[in-house]
């Protein structure tokens, strides 16, 4: 994720709350979260994944005016080669192999958060099912307004050389 | 709610039922609100004809995130120091998932009383699909 900022709101908490199936009242009932230990709405763990929406760069949003790879009129709207439809927020793209977070402060809406992402390792795999395996790790600071580190997270993509057979 | 040392002992286990018959509406509405638009999630048609899937399946984020709940609601909110997952396996339109988490460490270190839990998601089939582990803090 290279969202330089991404600020955190009640809205976006709510609707990735009601996302993931979480009916917690923190999330979504600021009156509630106000008389709480924390003051203040706080987002779910896995919230700062939704940086993507702040990532000016982010490959996986359609932008205006670009092509884009769903479909329309055609199957797709751009040829890619093989293994290239994916980048699910780990490393360089593919599917979304791993994801780790460590939890340093409470996140809470209203705060605005700086990532900054490092690469990691690479490495390969030979797969049983999709063929040729390619991991790429890639490490993220979010830091707070104050300078505070609030969340790492650290991704691992994979590419396939051909879909993965689900069975 | 927040746990209790002293109420944990190693081998415990939390389980919740995540979702039931997942429908390709919350795949959406996941990918709405995280900014994932892959149409893998979402684009019936590009995923079986384009990327040669059976269907559109879930983000494994969702699943994590999912899981999460699962984990805030056994450790209490603003509880967890850190949370890491493997995707297993795929996550499809109407599978219906179940989380655990199960203790393996209770255990102090500079004065904060801390847990570990071995995290697991499994389908319908038993199946699971995604594998990995958490730490909360304990009252």
């Amino acid at each position: 994720m290279a969202a330089k900022t991404f600020p955190v709101e009640f809205s976006h908490i709510l609707m990735f709350a009601r996302s993931i199936g979480d009916d917690n009242p923190l999330y979504r009932d600021p009156e509630h979260a106000k008389a709480s230990e924390f003051g203040a709405v706080i987002a779910p763990p896995t919230f700062v994944q939704a940086s993507a929406q702040f990532d000016p760069d982010y490959g996986l949003r359609p932008k205006i005016g670009k092509p884009w790879f769903g479909s329309g009129k055609e199957p797709t709207g751009i040829r890619r080669g093989p293994g290239s439809g994916g980048g699910g927020g780990g490393g360089g793209g593919g599917l979304h192999a791993e994801q780790h977070y460590e939890y340093h402060r409470p996140l809470r809406a209203g705060d605005v958060l700086t990532a900054t992402t490092t690469p990691g390792k690479t490495w390969e795999k030979e797969g049983k099912r999709g063929g040729k395996l390619m991991f790429s790790e890639s490490v993220t600071e979010y830091r707070n307004q104050d300078g505070e580190l609030v969340v790492t997270a650290k991704g691992v993509g994979v590419r396939t050389e051909r879909p993965a057979d689900p069975t | 709610m927040t746990l209790k040392a002293s109420d944990l002992k190693v081998g415990d286990v939390f389980t919740q039922r995540l979702v039931e018959d997942l429908k390709r509406t919350q795949i959406v509405q996941y990918a709405g609100a995280s900014g994932d638009y892959n149409p893998l999630h979402t684009d019936e048609i590009f995923t079986t004809k384009v990327a040669g899937y059976p269907s559109v399946f879930a983000h494994g984020m969702l699943t994590m995130g999912m899981t999460g709940a699962m984990l805030t609601n056994t450790v209490g909110d603003g509880r967890l120091t850190k949370y890491g997952v493997r995707f297993t396996s795929q996550v499809w339109p109407g599978d219906t998932l179940d989380a655990s988490a199960t203790v393996t460490r209770v255990f102090e270190d500079g004065g904060e009383k801390l847990v570990d839990l071995d995290v697991v998601t499994v389908n319908q089939n038993g199946l699971e699909v995604l594998k990995g582990y958490a730490q909360a803090r304990l009252d």
